[in-house]
């Protein structure tokens, strides 16, 4: 130990351990032992609070298989996910493009900070400013109409569609930051040099561009497939009846119907599922880092 | 290269459609705040009178108090011990490094109805129970990573040798640091304590959670007055949280870039 020390004081955990132990401690009373009781608590039958009685057992478990319900919301929330997700590459990859390659120097960091400003606004309150424009008599049914020779109504609010626009919106500045990283790395060199080689500007885009953004379009995809698959409050507001999901229901069990045992099994399945999810998307995500 | 150009116009005229589509709806939102009408109708009459109602709402004055001092709060116990722990990760080589480095995502990647639900059951199950300790509790660990990611980042444009001729010419440890390494970092460090900000005053869901009737903060109120029914109150509260956070982001890029570009 003496001849490390008196090659620096950079190596070893000891004096390292008082900048460390504050934070990490943080974090293990806020969040890795909450997550290690919710998995705990969902092997209980009730809550061993006020004197209440309690055993241990797998019933919050066969209750998630044993009920379709919850696999069928299980289902509908990765399908969720997973049309979002799309939809956020549809729209959010081509913005990304023209922010990376066509734009340049001033006008390219300004959009580019336009583009990823409302990701870090209130998105509870996003999601709020959509309800004014999608229900009947709001804003797009309005303009419509206003423009349209014949009388339609849209009403959006509360339907799947309207779930969908929201979320979408929430998420689709992910898609463009990941992959603006990745694309803005390419050298345009190697875009010439397959366009010189006869390439037409398609097979360019297919052989070259995208292969290499790869990394950006997989991270932003997990970025964006984990959060909304455990949502619950834009499904709540844009979805209306319609709008039930897996998320949902957790909620319920928490603050309405008060099964907490049952709530942090269907918690611990979707982070089961979130996880391995994230572990496929591992090494890709450690490449675009 | 006609067609380049044609390609480049459509490029351009795509992104200012995704600015509409991303602006739109809050600007239609922050417009209805200044509408007579409570039921959102055309046409558009001006008024104020639903700011002025904000300040007779004493319990969303409340909930901004509180969320506002918990933000502040969050801001400067995670900016300091993010910072810290930050720095310890840039000087001290040693073993499991990369497992401490690893276990600061899933904060950031799990999604906040596990967290929040989990935090609840452990603070419920220890007796530290719902509340706007249990909030500061969960705010400050959902921004620690925020800013580690943040401070390590501008730590990696430091020189090391910087610290070596403080500390030859006679400094101690903690004259290095504070003198030395922290000057440099401090934008990384502001901008760390501004996204911990953000964290904090734009976080709903590990609030709602947590939160009591009494003790609770400004999204979770918003929450519970949209699900009661639309109020244009609602509107007036959303336009102030939309503009604060953005100036908030704003003043973040100043000092952070988000593209990665030198």
């Amino acid at each position: 130990m003496a001849d490390q020390l008196a090659i620096g004081s950079r190596r070893g955990l000891r004096p390292a351990l008082p900048l460390l132990l504050p934070a990490y401690l943080w974090l293990t009373v806020a969040i890795f032992l909450p997550l290690s009781a919710m998995v705990f608590f969902s092997f209980m039958t009730d809550l061993p609070l006020a004197g209440k009685e309690w055993a241990f057992t797998l019933g919050n478990y066969a209750a998630f298989f044993s009920q379709s319900l919850y696999s069928t919301l299980l289902f509908a929330s990765l399908r969720l996910g997973l049309e979002v997700t799309l939809w956020c590459v549809v729209i959010g990859y081509p913005a990304a493009y023209v922010l990376a390659k066509v734009l340049k120097g001033r006008s390219r960091e300004a959009i580019f900070l336009l583009v990823i400003l409302p990701f870090w606004s209130n998105g509870l309150v996003r999601i709020f400013s959509w309800a004014m424009v999608l229900r009947e008599g709001g804003i797009l049914d309005t303009a419509l109409n206003a423009v349209l020779p014949f009388k339609i109504n849209i009403d959006l609010m509360y339907s799947y569609p309207a779930v969908i626009i929201g979320l979408v919106h929430s998420y689709v500045p992910y898609m463009v930051l990941t992959c603006y990283l990745t694309l803005q790395a390419i050298d345009d060199s190697l875009i010439e040099a397959g366009r010189s080689l006869g390439a037409s500007r398609r097979q360019v885009l297919w052989r070259v561009i995208i292969p290499l953004s790869m990394p950006g379009l997989i991270a932003g995809a997990a970025l964006i497939f984990v959060p909304v698959v455990g949502s619950f409050m834009e499904p709540r507001i844009l979805g209306g009846r319609t709008g039930t999901f897996y998320g949902t229901v957790i909620e319920d069990q928490f603050v309405a119907v008060f099964n907490w045992p049952l709530g942090a099994a269907l918690s611990f399945i979707l982070l089961a599922v979130v996880l391995i999810i994230l572990a496929l998307a591992a090494p890709v995500l450690r490449k675009a880092a | 290269m006609a067609t380049t150009r044609i390609l480049e116009g459509l490029g351009r005229f795509y992104i200012v459609l995704l600015l509409g589509f991303l602006y739109l709806p809050i600007i239609i939102m922050a417009a209805m705040s200044f509408n007579a009408s409570p039921f959102y109708q055309l046409p558009f009459e001006w008024t104020t009178d639903w700011y002025q109602s904000l300040w007779q709402n004493d319990q969303l004055i409340a909930a901004t108090w509180n969320s506002i001092e918990i933000a502040i709060i969050t801001t400067l116990i995670s900016t300091v011990l993010g910072s810290m722990a930050s720095l310890a990760l840039y000087r001290y080589e040693f073993r499991g490094k990369k497992v401490l480095q690893a276990l600061l995502f899933p904060p950031i990647a799990i999604p906040w109805l596990i967290t929040g639900t989990a935090m609840l059951i452990f603070f419920f199950g220890v007796g530290i129970g719902r509340g706007l300790i249990a909030i500061l509790l969960g705010h400050v660990a959902l921004a620690l990573p925020y800013v580690i990611v943040v401070v390590s980042a501008r730590l990696q444009t430091f020189a090391p040798e910087l610290e070596e001729a403080a500390r030859s010419l006679g400094a101690n440890q903690w004259q290095v640091t504070m003198r030395v390494t922290l000057p440099w970092i401090m934008p990384g460090v502001i901008a760390g304590g501004l996204f911990a900000f953000a964290v904090s005053f734009d976080q709903f869901v590990v609030s709602y959670f947590l939160s009591t009737p009494g003790q609770t903060t400004l999204p979770v109120e918003i929450y519970a007055a949209i699900r009661k029914g639309f109020t244009p109150e609602i509107n007036a509260v959303s336009t102030i949280i939309i503009v604060v956070s953005m100036a908030l982001m704003l003043l973040t890029a100043r000092f952070f870039k988000f593209g990665g570009e030198k």
